[in-house]
Protein backbone atom coordinates (compact mmCIF):
# COMPACT_ATOMS: atom_id res chain seq x y z
CA UNK A 1 0.00 0.00 0.00
CA UNK A 2 1.14 3.25 -0.36
CA UNK A 3 0.15 7.05 1.25
CA UNK A 4 -0.83 9.61 -0.94
CA UNK A 5 -0.07 13.21 0.05
CA UNK A 6 -2.46 15.63 -0.37
CA UNK A 7 -0.88 18.97 1.80
CA UNK A 8 1.99 18.34 2.80
CA UNK A 9 2.14 20.60 5.97
CA UNK A 10 4.90 22.74 7.07
CA UNK A 11 7.52 20.62 6.96
CA UNK A 12 6.93 16.84 7.70
CA UNK A 13 9.69 14.45 6.91
CA UNK A 14 10.09 10.90 7.31
CA UNK A 15 12.24 10.01 10.74
CA UNK A 16 12.79 6.85 12.55
CA UNK A 17 15.61 6.96 15.30
CA UNK A 18 18.56 8.38 13.20
CA UNK A 19 22.06 7.11 12.06
CA UNK A 20 24.67 7.65 14.86
CA UNK A 21 27.80 7.15 14.09
CA UNK A 22 28.92 9.31 11.61
CA UNK A 23 28.88 12.55 13.49
CA UNK A 24 32.38 12.70 13.33
CA UNK A 25 32.32 12.64 9.57
CA UNK A 26 29.83 15.57 9.61
CA UNK A 27 26.88 13.67 8.84
CA UNK A 28 23.87 14.35 11.70
CA UNK A 29 22.62 12.00 14.18
CA UNK A 30 19.35 12.81 12.50
CA UNK A 31 16.02 10.99 13.64
CA UNK A 32 12.88 12.16 15.66
CA UNK A 33 13.26 15.79 17.37
CA UNK A 34 10.40 13.86 19.89
CA UNK A 35 12.19 9.74 19.97
CA UNK A 36 10.04 8.62 22.53
CA UNK A 37 7.09 10.01 20.65
CA UNK A 38 8.28 8.47 17.92
CA UNK A 39 8.85 4.98 19.87
CA UNK A 40 5.27 5.07 21.15
CA UNK A 41 3.30 5.49 18.04
CA UNK A 42 4.57 2.71 16.50
CA UNK A 43 4.36 0.49 19.52
CA UNK A 44 0.83 1.79 19.16
CA UNK A 45 0.61 -0.21 15.27
CA UNK A 46 2.73 -2.70 16.25
CA UNK A 47 5.87 -1.67 14.55
CA UNK A 48 9.58 -1.92 15.98
CA UNK A 49 10.29 1.06 17.81
CA UNK A 50 12.52 2.01 15.10
CA UNK A 51 10.26 1.94 12.17
CA UNK A 52 10.05 4.89 9.65
CA UNK A 53 7.11 7.54 10.68
CA UNK A 54 5.96 10.99 9.69
CA UNK A 55 7.35 13.57 11.65
CA UNK A 56 5.54 16.78 10.89
CA UNK A 57 6.20 20.17 12.63
CA UNK A 58 2.76 23.03 13.38
CA UNK A 59 1.11 22.01 10.53
CA UNK A 60 -0.30 18.81 10.08
CA UNK A 61 -0.21 16.98 6.36
CA UNK A 62 -3.37 15.67 5.13
CA UNK A 63 -2.48 11.78 3.74
CA UNK A 64 -4.73 9.70 2.06
CA UNK A 65 -4.35 5.78 2.78
CA UNK A 66 -4.68 3.71 -0.73
CA UNK A 67 -5.62 0.56 1.45
CA UNK A 68 -6.93 -0.47 4.95
CA UNK A 69 -4.34 -0.10 7.99
CA UNK A 70 -3.58 1.14 11.50
CA UNK A 71 -1.98 4.48 12.58
CA UNK A 72 -1.39 6.38 15.51
CA UNK A 73 -0.46 10.26 15.78
CA UNK A 74 1.72 11.03 19.13
CA UNK A 75 3.81 14.22 20.57
CA UNK A 76 2.29 17.86 20.02
CA UNK A 77 -1.30 18.19 20.94
CA UNK A 78 -3.19 18.70 17.45
CA UNK A 79 -6.88 17.58 16.76
CA UNK A 80 -6.84 14.57 14.47
CA UNK A 81 -9.57 13.69 11.84
CA UNK A 82 -10.19 11.00 9.83
CA UNK A 83 -12.70 12.16 6.82
CA UNK A 84 -13.25 15.14 8.98
CA UNK A 85 -14.44 13.13 12.42
CA UNK A 86 -12.24 14.02 15.16
CA UNK A 87 -9.88 10.98 16.96
CA UNK A 88 -8.13 10.35 20.13
CA UNK A 89 -3.97 10.81 19.93
CA UNK A 90 -1.91 8.45 21.25
CA UNK A 91 -4.30 5.43 20.35
CA UNK A 92 -3.91 2.78 17.39
CA UNK A 93 -6.54 3.96 14.96
CA UNK A 94 -8.06 1.80 12.69
CA UNK A 95 -8.43 3.83 9.20
CA UNK A 96 -10.13 2.19 5.93
CA UNK A 97 -8.68 2.34 2.37
CA UNK A 98 -9.44 5.76 1.01
CA UNK A 99 -9.95 6.99 4.19
CA UNK A 100 -8.15 10.86 4.46
CA UNK A 101 -6.39 11.87 7.83
CA UNK A 102 -6.21 15.73 8.54
CA UNK A 103 -5.41 18.33 11.10
CA UNK A 104 -6.66 21.26 12.77
CA UNK A 105 -4.88 24.21 14.35
CA UNK A 106 -1.79 22.60 16.77
CA UNK A 107 -2.60 23.73 20.68
CA UNK A 108 0.12 22.58 22.43
CA UNK A 109 3.59 20.92 21.64
CA UNK A 110 4.81 21.95 18.30
CA UNK A 111 6.01 18.24 16.25
CA UNK A 112 3.82 15.19 16.04
CA UNK A 113 4.00 12.02 14.83
CA UNK A 114 2.49 9.72 12.27
CA UNK A 115 3.44 6.07 12.60
CA UNK A 116 1.47 3.93 10.08
CA UNK A 117 1.27 -0.17 11.02
CA UNK A 118 4.60 -1.61 8.42
CA UNK A 119 6.22 1.68 8.80
CA UNK A 120 6.95 4.19 6.12
CA UNK A 121 9.54 1.80 3.78
CA UNK A 122 12.04 4.48 2.13
CA UNK A 123 15.56 3.31 1.33
CA UNK A 124 17.59 3.05 4.35
CA UNK A 125 20.51 5.57 4.15
CA UNK A 126 23.47 4.91 6.08
CA UNK A 127 21.31 2.41 8.78
CA UNK A 128 18.71 5.30 8.40
CA UNK A 129 15.05 6.41 7.17
CA UNK A 130 15.76 9.67 8.47
CA UNK A 131 15.53 12.89 6.26
CA UNK A 132 18.33 15.11 6.38
CA UNK A 133 16.85 17.47 4.21
CA UNK A 134 20.46 19.72 4.04
CA UNK A 135 22.45 16.71 2.84
CA UNK A 136 19.74 15.49 0.48
CA UNK A 137 20.33 12.36 2.61
CA UNK A 138 17.56 9.50 3.59
CA UNK A 139 13.61 9.60 3.99
CA UNK A 140 11.80 10.46 0.81
CA UNK A 141 14.04 11.37 -1.73
CA UNK A 142 15.74 13.12 0.75
CA UNK A 143 13.67 16.09 0.61
CA UNK A 144 10.39 16.44 2.83
CA UNK A 145 7.05 15.18 1.37
CA UNK A 146 5.24 17.78 -1.28
CA UNK A 147 1.61 17.30 -2.53
CA UNK A 148 1.76 14.46 -5.21
CA UNK A 149 3.89 11.79 -3.50
CA UNK A 150 3.32 8.47 -2.88
CA UNK A 151 5.11 6.93 0.42
CA UNK A 152 5.60 3.37 0.29
CA UNK A 153 4.23 1.21 3.51
CA UNK A 154 5.86 -2.15 4.73
CA UNK A 155 4.23 -4.48 5.74
CA UNK A 156 2.56 -4.70 8.99
CA UNK A 157 2.49 -6.97 11.89
CA UNK A 158 -0.94 -7.54 13.97
CA UNK A 159 -2.33 -5.11 16.12
CA UNK A 160 -5.35 -4.06 17.19
CA UNK A 161 -6.95 -0.80 17.42
CA UNK A 162 -8.21 0.89 20.12
CA UNK A 163 -5.15 0.97 22.76
CA UNK A 164 -3.51 4.20 23.69
CA UNK A 165 -0.58 5.53 25.79
CA UNK A 166 -2.11 5.94 29.45
CA UNK A 167 -2.23 10.16 30.05
CA UNK A 168 0.43 9.59 32.77
CA UNK A 169 2.86 8.40 30.20
CA UNK A 170 2.46 11.45 27.76
CA UNK A 171 5.74 13.34 28.56
CA UNK A 172 5.29 16.97 27.69
CA UNK A 173 7.42 20.06 28.60
CA UNK A 174 6.13 22.41 31.24
CA UNK A 175 5.32 25.44 31.27
CA UNK A 176 8.43 27.52 31.53
CA UNK A 177 9.28 24.17 29.79
CA UNK A 178 12.44 23.24 31.75
CA UNK A 179 15.95 21.62 29.92
CA UNK A 180 18.22 20.11 32.66
CA UNK A 181 21.93 21.42 31.34
CA UNK A 182 25.67 20.22 32.41
CA UNK A 183 28.34 22.90 32.52
CA UNK A 184 30.85 22.13 29.89
CA UNK A 185 34.53 22.34 29.25
CA UNK A 186 34.18 26.40 27.89
CA UNK A 187 32.40 27.17 31.67
CA UNK A 188 35.21 28.99 32.87
CA UNK A 189 34.88 31.05 29.72
CA UNK A 190 32.45 33.19 31.31
CA UNK A 191 32.24 35.58 34.16
CA UNK A 192 30.79 33.99 37.38
CA UNK A 193 27.79 36.51 36.98
CA UNK A 194 26.94 34.98 33.30
CA UNK A 195 26.99 31.34 35.31
CA UNK A 196 24.38 32.81 37.63
CA UNK A 197 22.08 34.98 35.17
CA UNK A 198 22.47 32.17 32.75
CA UNK A 199 20.51 29.98 35.16
CA UNK A 200 18.38 32.44 37.20
CA UNK A 201 17.11 34.31 33.93
CA UNK A 202 13.77 33.07 31.81
CA UNK A 203 14.52 32.68 28.21
CA UNK A 204 11.99 31.88 25.27
CA UNK A 205 12.33 29.95 22.16
CA UNK A 206 13.34 32.05 18.85
CA UNK A 207 11.41 31.79 16.04
CA UNK A 208 14.40 30.08 14.03
CA UNK A 209 14.71 27.39 16.37
CA UNK A 210 14.60 24.27 13.86
CA UNK A 211 15.97 20.82 13.47
CA UNK A 212 19.50 21.79 13.40
CA UNK A 213 19.30 24.11 16.45
CA UNK A 214 17.45 25.85 19.62
CA UNK A 215 17.80 29.83 19.81
CA UNK A 216 16.71 31.85 22.67
CA UNK A 217 16.16 35.26 23.51
CA UNK A 218 15.49 37.07 26.46
CA UNK A 219 18.14 36.49 28.96
CA UNK A 220 20.98 38.57 29.83
CA UNK A 221 24.36 38.42 27.75
CA UNK A 222 27.32 36.54 28.86
CA UNK A 223 30.05 38.77 29.83
CA UNK A 224 33.13 36.77 29.22
CA UNK A 225 36.65 36.33 31.05
CA UNK A 226 38.95 39.07 29.43
CA UNK A 227 41.93 36.46 27.43
CA UNK A 228 44.19 37.08 24.40
CA UNK A 229 42.34 34.62 22.05
CA UNK A 230 44.24 31.81 21.30
CA UNK A 231 46.32 31.12 17.74
CA UNK A 232 43.48 29.53 15.25
CA UNK A 233 40.52 31.09 17.41
CA UNK A 234 38.31 33.92 15.97
CA UNK A 235 38.53 37.41 16.99
CA UNK A 236 35.16 37.14 19.10
CA UNK A 237 35.28 36.30 22.75
CA UNK A 238 32.64 33.50 21.87
CA UNK A 239 35.10 32.12 19.63
CA UNK A 240 37.60 28.75 20.10
CA UNK A 241 39.86 27.25 18.31
CA UNK A 242 37.97 24.49 16.50
CA UNK A 243 35.99 21.68 18.41
CA UNK A 244 33.95 18.86 18.32
CA UNK A 245 30.15 20.28 18.95
CA UNK A 246 28.27 17.45 21.06
CA UNK A 247 24.57 16.38 20.41
CA UNK A 248 22.71 18.80 22.96
CA UNK A 249 25.92 21.29 24.05
CA UNK A 250 24.55 25.01 23.88
CA UNK A 251 26.38 27.87 21.99
CA UNK A 252 26.39 31.47 22.67
CA UNK A 253 27.38 33.48 19.70
CA UNK A 254 28.96 36.92 20.37
CA UNK A 255 27.61 35.38 24.17
CA UNK A 256 23.70 36.56 23.09
CA UNK A 257 21.19 34.02 21.90
CA UNK A 258 22.01 30.40 23.12
CA UNK A 259 21.48 27.84 20.19
CA UNK A 260 21.09 23.74 21.60
CA UNK A 261 22.13 22.18 18.56
CA UNK A 262 19.70 19.43 18.10
CA UNK A 263 19.09 15.82 15.90
CA UNK A 264 20.52 17.51 12.30
CA UNK A 265 22.86 19.81 13.96
CA UNK A 266 26.37 20.39 12.57
CA UNK A 267 29.68 18.19 14.32
CA UNK A 268 32.03 20.95 14.64
CA UNK A 269 32.93 25.01 14.41
CA UNK A 270 34.28 27.53 16.63
CA UNK A 271 31.91 28.74 19.10
CA UNK A 272 32.61 27.51 22.79
CA UNK A 273 29.81 25.82 24.34
CA UNK A 274 28.14 26.71 28.28
CA UNK A 275 27.23 23.06 28.59
CA UNK A 276 25.20 19.91 27.01
CA UNK A 277 21.33 19.51 27.26
CA UNK A 278 20.86 16.21 29.42
CA UNK A 279 19.97 13.81 26.66
CA UNK A 280 16.99 13.01 28.91
CA UNK A 281 15.51 16.25 28.06
CA UNK A 282 16.60 16.39 24.30
CA UNK A 283 13.17 14.77 23.64
CA UNK A 284 10.98 17.95 25.36
CA UNK A 285 12.79 20.28 22.84
CA UNK A 286 11.50 19.09 20.00
CA UNK A 287 7.99 19.87 21.27
CA UNK A 288 8.62 23.77 22.05
CA UNK A 289 7.00 26.27 19.83
CA UNK A 290 8.10 29.72 19.18
CA UNK A 291 7.80 31.91 22.09
CA UNK A 292 7.76 29.51 24.41
CA UNK A 293 9.35 30.55 28.25
CA UNK A 294 11.84 28.30 28.94
CA UNK A 295 14.57 28.16 31.85
CA UNK A 296 17.70 26.08 31.77
CA UNK A 297 18.60 24.07 35.23
CA UNK A 298 21.67 23.28 36.66
CA UNK A 299 22.42 19.40 37.10
CA UNK A 300 25.55 17.82 38.05
CA UNK A 301 26.42 14.14 36.08
CA UNK A 302 24.61 11.91 39.33
CA UNK A 303 22.02 13.71 38.78
CA UNK A 304 21.60 13.54 34.51
CA UNK A 305 22.15 9.58 34.57
CA UNK A 306 19.86 9.58 37.34
CA UNK A 307 17.02 11.35 34.68
CA UNK A 308 18.23 9.16 32.23
CA UNK A 309 16.99 5.92 34.15
CA UNK A 310 13.65 7.80 34.69
CA UNK A 311 13.43 8.24 31.06
CA UNK A 312 14.45 4.79 30.36
CA UNK A 313 11.77 3.38 33.11
CA UNK A 314 9.22 5.85 31.51
CA UNK A 315 9.73 4.11 28.10
CA UNK A 316 9.49 0.89 30.09
CA UNK A 317 6.18 1.34 31.56
CA UNK A 318 4.74 2.43 28.02
CA UNK A 319 5.76 -0.94 26.72
CA UNK A 320 4.21 -2.89 29.44
CA UNK A 321 1.38 -0.75 28.94
CA UNK A 322 0.58 -1.80 25.06
CA UNK A 323 1.92 -4.96 25.42
CA UNK B 1 -21.33 38.82 9.73
CA UNK B 2 -17.97 39.25 10.91
CA UNK B 3 -15.39 36.39 10.11
CA UNK B 4 -11.72 35.83 12.15
CA UNK B 5 -8.50 35.42 10.09
CA UNK B 6 -6.61 32.96 11.85
CA UNK B 7 -2.75 32.15 11.56
CA UNK B 8 -1.86 28.66 10.34
CA UNK B 9 1.10 28.73 12.34
CA UNK B 10 3.20 29.83 15.35
CA UNK B 11 5.72 32.79 15.32
CA UNK B 12 5.89 36.67 14.63
CA UNK B 13 3.31 38.15 12.40
CA UNK B 14 4.69 40.59 9.95
CA UNK B 15 1.95 43.55 8.29
CA UNK B 16 4.48 44.64 6.25
CA UNK B 17 6.41 42.27 2.99
CA UNK B 18 9.49 44.08 4.32
CA UNK B 19 10.80 46.88 7.14
CA UNK B 20 10.38 49.89 4.20
CA UNK B 21 7.38 48.46 2.79
CA UNK B 22 3.50 49.45 3.22
CA UNK B 23 1.53 47.60 5.00
CA UNK B 24 -0.70 44.57 2.94
CA UNK B 25 -3.72 45.63 4.47
CA UNK B 26 -4.68 48.79 6.24
CA UNK B 27 -7.72 48.62 8.99
CA UNK B 28 -11.13 48.85 6.57
CA UNK B 29 -9.42 47.74 3.12
CA UNK B 30 -11.59 44.76 1.59
CA UNK B 31 -10.14 42.10 0.70
CA UNK B 32 -10.27 39.01 -1.69
CA UNK B 33 -9.91 35.30 -0.25
CA UNK B 34 -6.29 34.84 -2.07
CA UNK B 35 -5.31 38.08 -0.73
CA UNK B 36 -1.87 37.88 1.46
CA UNK B 37 -2.57 39.95 5.21
CA UNK B 38 0.54 39.46 6.48
CA UNK B 39 3.55 36.86 7.08
CA UNK B 40 4.60 34.80 9.83
CA UNK B 41 8.22 33.79 10.23
CA UNK B 42 9.38 30.74 11.94
CA UNK B 43 12.19 28.69 11.20
CA UNK B 44 13.98 31.37 9.25
CA UNK B 45 11.42 31.41 6.57
CA UNK B 46 8.64 33.89 6.19
CA UNK B 47 4.86 31.95 5.44
CA UNK B 48 2.19 34.41 3.85
CA UNK B 49 -1.17 34.42 5.19
CA UNK B 50 -4.56 34.57 3.29
CA UNK B 51 -7.47 36.29 3.98
CA UNK B 52 -8.79 32.94 3.05
CA UNK B 53 -12.76 34.51 2.60
CA UNK B 54 -13.48 37.89 0.73
CA UNK B 55 -14.76 40.75 3.12
CA UNK B 56 -14.81 44.07 3.51
CA UNK B 57 -13.79 46.46 6.67
CA UNK B 58 -10.52 44.63 7.77
CA UNK B 59 -9.65 44.92 11.56
CA UNK B 60 -6.29 43.33 12.89
CA UNK B 61 -6.56 42.77 15.90
CA UNK B 62 -2.73 42.02 16.72
CA UNK B 63 0.01 44.25 15.77
CA UNK B 64 2.97 44.25 13.25
CA UNK B 65 6.08 42.03 15.08
CA UNK B 66 3.89 40.46 17.84
CA UNK B 67 4.19 36.76 18.95
CA UNK B 68 1.46 34.48 17.39
CA UNK B 69 0.27 31.12 17.87
CA UNK B 70 -1.10 28.43 15.40
CA UNK B 71 -5.09 28.87 15.34
CA UNK B 72 -4.78 32.46 17.07
CA UNK B 73 -7.20 35.32 15.52
CA UNK B 74 -4.90 37.97 13.41
CA UNK B 75 -7.71 39.97 11.98
CA UNK B 76 -11.49 40.09 11.73
CA UNK B 77 -13.35 40.90 8.35
CA UNK B 78 -17.21 41.78 7.50
CA UNK B 79 -18.35 39.02 5.11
Amino acid sequence: MTIKVLHPGLSTTVQDLGRPGYFHLGIPVGGAMDRLALRAANLLVGNDEGAACLEAVFIGPQLEFTAPTRIAVTGAEMPIKLDGVEQPGWTALEVKAGQVLSFDYLKSGARIIIAVAGGIDVPLALGSRSTYPIGALGGFKGRPIAAGDELPVGAAASGKAGVSVPEALRRKPGHPAELRVLPGLYWHRILPESQASFFADQWKVAPEADRMGYRFRGGQALKFVAREQPFGAGSDPSNIVDSCYPYGSIQVPGGKEPIILHRDAVSGGGYFMVGTVISADMDLIGQLQPNMPTRFVEIDMDGALAARADRKALLQKIRAALA
Amino acid sequence: MSTEIKSPLPGVFYRKPSPESAPFKNDGDSVAADDVIGLVEVMKSFHEVKAGIAGTGIRFVIDDADAVMAGQVIAEVQA
